[in-house]
């Protein structure tokens, strides 16, 4: 029930894009079209449930403080926390590499579509955030998993919204100055505005 | 994002007497603040924008944290062009800027330890900030140091400037302060003003932003994009 709780909340009540407003540049980037956006948010949430585990046990065994203490009682003293920014951001580049190279292997059409934006999850800051929140709020192994799969699902959620928005926005009549970019700022803080609505929610 | 791949590199050869600050350098630290800014123009770099904008000094030491490590990324990466392989310049280029960035936390953990705790963990977040790897892609793997410098403080700059104005008109609506203090007047509040709480959510970060979009490219309509 603990774990349902846990996804249920970094998927809505604190969704990655919609409250704490990371993965921006993506987000607003590629939210052009439904199609694309359906591919990168599938994209974030495979990297996200990879990463935030993967980070989990490199922050619990080896950069704690006192991690190392497994190997010799040498070691007990050692806290290499301060490296966890280099360590985290290494570890989620070679993730990415791999689903790079499986998509482009496997989904020709998707990477296609997807260019440079797969490269560019690396910078998703939803990604290494995600991996600091867990960090932050000490999750347990468990946790941490479906964390990560939550945020990724509300990712998903959030730039899918978006995107349908766009597409009916081109429709619109919107003063020039504020078509595109400008009117997808307001969107989206008017999405923020309504997912703040989950805030009081405590499950 | 998408606008990162227009700028041309410019050719390596010649310009062997030319000027610290001529007037082409000159542009490159002043084009930021204007047509090619790195938030309004070239939406790099949102995410901090929205997180660390409630406070005025909050934003001021995000945007110099932001601005010395493009600066020292730019020109690292700049002296190194030659020889990184083109293959893996994404992690060479990662962990650049993540050494600095692990230096400038320490460096806030030990001197600004509460606006440190504050910044929470958008002082890491600075490594996926888009604006440094984007500069780092398409000016310092092309051009010589100094440039890559000058482009580093424009752009930082130019990043800054937003963020300072953002952050300007949320403390000051969302809580009536302006760097901690007191600017709205008591007498006001007994007239029945009240801060505007809203303010102080991202989303309002976010209108802002679109505002100033809206302002800029409304004063140059040659910015103004059609999808």
């Amino acid at each position: 029930m603990e774990l349902v709780n846990i996804f249920v909340r970094s998927a809505f009540i604190e969704n990655m894009v919609l409250a704490y407003f990371l993965g921006m540049c993506s987000f607003l980037a590629v939210s052009k079209t439904v199609k694309t956006a359906v591919g990168l948010g599938a994209a974030v949430i495979f990297v996200l449930s990879i990463t935030a585990p993967l980070n989990w046990l490199i922050y619990t065994f080896l950069l704690r403080d006192g991690a190392l203490g497994f190997i010799s009682p040498v070691f007990a003293e050692v806290d290499l926390t301060f490296l966890r920014f280099i360590v985290f951001i290494a570890a989620i580049a070679a993730a990415v590499q791999l689903v790079e190279m499986v998509v482009e292997r496997y989904f020709p059409r998707l990477h296609v579509s997807l260019g440079i934006f797969l490269p560019l999850i690396t910078v998703n800051c939803a990604i290494l955030g995600g991996s600091l929140f867990m960090v932050q709020r000490q999750y347990a192994f468990g946790e941490t998993v479906v964390f990560g799969a939550g945020s990724g699902f509300g990712f998903f959620l959030a730039i899918v919204a978006i995107a349908s928005i766009r597409e009916k926005l081109r429709y619109s009549n919107i003063p020039a100055p504020l078509r595109g970019l400008g009117m997808a700022f307001i969107m989206t803080g008017l999405m923020g505005l309504a997912f703040m609505s989950f805030a009081g929610i405590s499950l | 994002m998408s606008t990162v791949a227009v700028e041309e590199p410019r050719p390596v050869v010649a310009e062997p007497k030319e000027p610290l600050l001529s007037k082409k350098n000159r542009r490159l630290v002043s084009d930021p603040f204007g047509d090619n800014n790195p938030i309004t123009v070239q939406v790099l770099g949102i995410c901090s924008a929205l997180a660390v904008t409630t406070q005025l000094a909050n934003s001021l030491v995000m945007a110099g944290s932001v601005t010395f490590v493009i600066c020292c990324s730019n020109v690292a990466i700049s002296l190194l062009r030659a020889t990184i392989p083109p293959r893996v310049r994404m992690i060479i280029q990662l962990l650049v800027i993540a050494g600095l960035v692990v230096f400038v936390d320490q460096v806030l953990q030990a001197f600004l330890y509460d606006v440190a705790q504050e910044l929470s963990v958008y002082v890491g977040l600075i490594i996926t900030n888009c604006i440094v790897m984007g500069r780092l892609e398409a000016f310092a793997m092309a051009n010589r140091p100094w440039k890559s410098f000058l482009d580093g403080l424009g752009n930082g700059a130019g990043y800054g400037l937003i963020l300072i104005a953002v952050a300007f008109f949320r403390e000051l609506f969302g809580s009536g302060t302006l760097l901690g203090f007191q600017v709205v007047p008591q007498f006001v509040y007994d007239l029945g003003y009240v801060d505007n709480g809203v303010m102080l959510t991202p989303a309002a970060a976010m209108f802002l932003i679109g505002g100033f979009i809206w302002v800029q490219r409304g004063l140059r309509p040659k910015l103004t994009d059609v999808s």
